[in-house]
């Protein structure tokens, strides 16, 4: 089996705050995270696909539809934004690193058929850290 | 248990098809089919998995496993322009892929004993960039 990773980069800023709970049980939730003024963060992205490699090109995907697939779908709408209120799925849903986790999954695969169509590269799984210190990986 | 060990080298390389035209090629590789070649630091991790022997404790001599690499991988590759000087990027494309494979072909023999085995070679072509090969059908 052969994986290949590709690291990404957005800058974005989000509030924790959960709407069926009241303001202080919020605050002792989330913590800073809950500040109402929003706080952001330099998250970094691995989009992980995996093989075959194609005999020919020695390759398993093409990195420049691959770059604009998540340039389309992450980058764009995500970096230097505020996720809670210029991203729809985070209108209602808490802009947890692991909500954001399951949304880019979600919008990966969404247009992945129409990218790498037939038997082509597997998207295999993504990995986001938040800060340099916490890491959210979901596999498929 | 899995044990890791890091490498780094710096080459040059250039990913082009012999019947591909110039356009063709940039179409398929970008600024890498440049055909005067460009270069990277290279960094590749080891992993070997095996149990702790018990008059040792450990899954294999780390100092061994470090000078495998540096023969089988570092030594002919550092400094080199891989098309031109390392086989078999004479004939395929150094893409991280392949290096990764070459990587598994060349340490494999080396480090496989009854008790351990490679569990995984990956290579960094840059930060942003890289491959993590298993063994197998690639």
């Amino acid at each position: 089996m052969i994986r290949v990773t590709r690291r990404y980069r957005f800058s974005a800023s989000h509030r924790l705050n959960s709407a069926g709970l009241s303001a202080e049980e919020n605050r002792a939730l989330y913590g800073k995270c809950n500040n109402p003024h929003g706080h952001g963060h330099d998250y970094a992205l691995e989009v992980s696909v995996r093989g075959p490699v194609d005999r020919a090109s020695g390759r398993v995907a093409d990195l420049a539809a691959l770059d604009a697939l998540v340039r389309e779908q992450v980058l764009e709408p995500f970096d230097h934004h505020d996720l809670n209120a210029e991203v729809p799925a985070f209108a209602e849903r808490v802009p947890t690193t692991e909500n954001l986790a399951v949304e880019i999954r979600a919008r990966l695969s969404a247009r992945w058929p129409e990218v790498f169509p037939g038997a082509g590269p597997a998207l295999d799984g993504i990995r986001i850290q938040e800060t340099k210190r916490n890491r959210f990986e979901l596999h498929d | 248990m899995l044990i890791t060990r890091r490498a780094d080298f710096s080459a040059s390389h250039v990913c082009r098809l012999p019947g591909l035209s110039d356009e063709d090629n940039r179409a398929l590789y970008g600024a890498a089919s440049n055909p005067h070649g460009h270069g990277h630091n290279y960094v590749i991790e080891v992993t070997l998995e095996g149990e702790p022997q018990p008059e040792t404790g450990m899954v294999f001599d780390l100092k061994r496993l470090k000078e495998v690499i540096q023969q089988e991988v570092v030594e002919p590759m550092d400094h080199r322009f891989l098309n031109r000087e390392v086989p078999p990027f004479d004939t395929v494309v150094p893409t991280t892929e392949n290096l990764a494979i070459e990587v598994w072909r060349r340490i494999e023999p080396c480090v496989t004993g009854p008790r351990v085995r490679l569990h995984a070679v990956r290579v960094y072509e840059t930060e942003d960039l890289y491959v993590d090969y298993f063994g197998g059908q690639p």
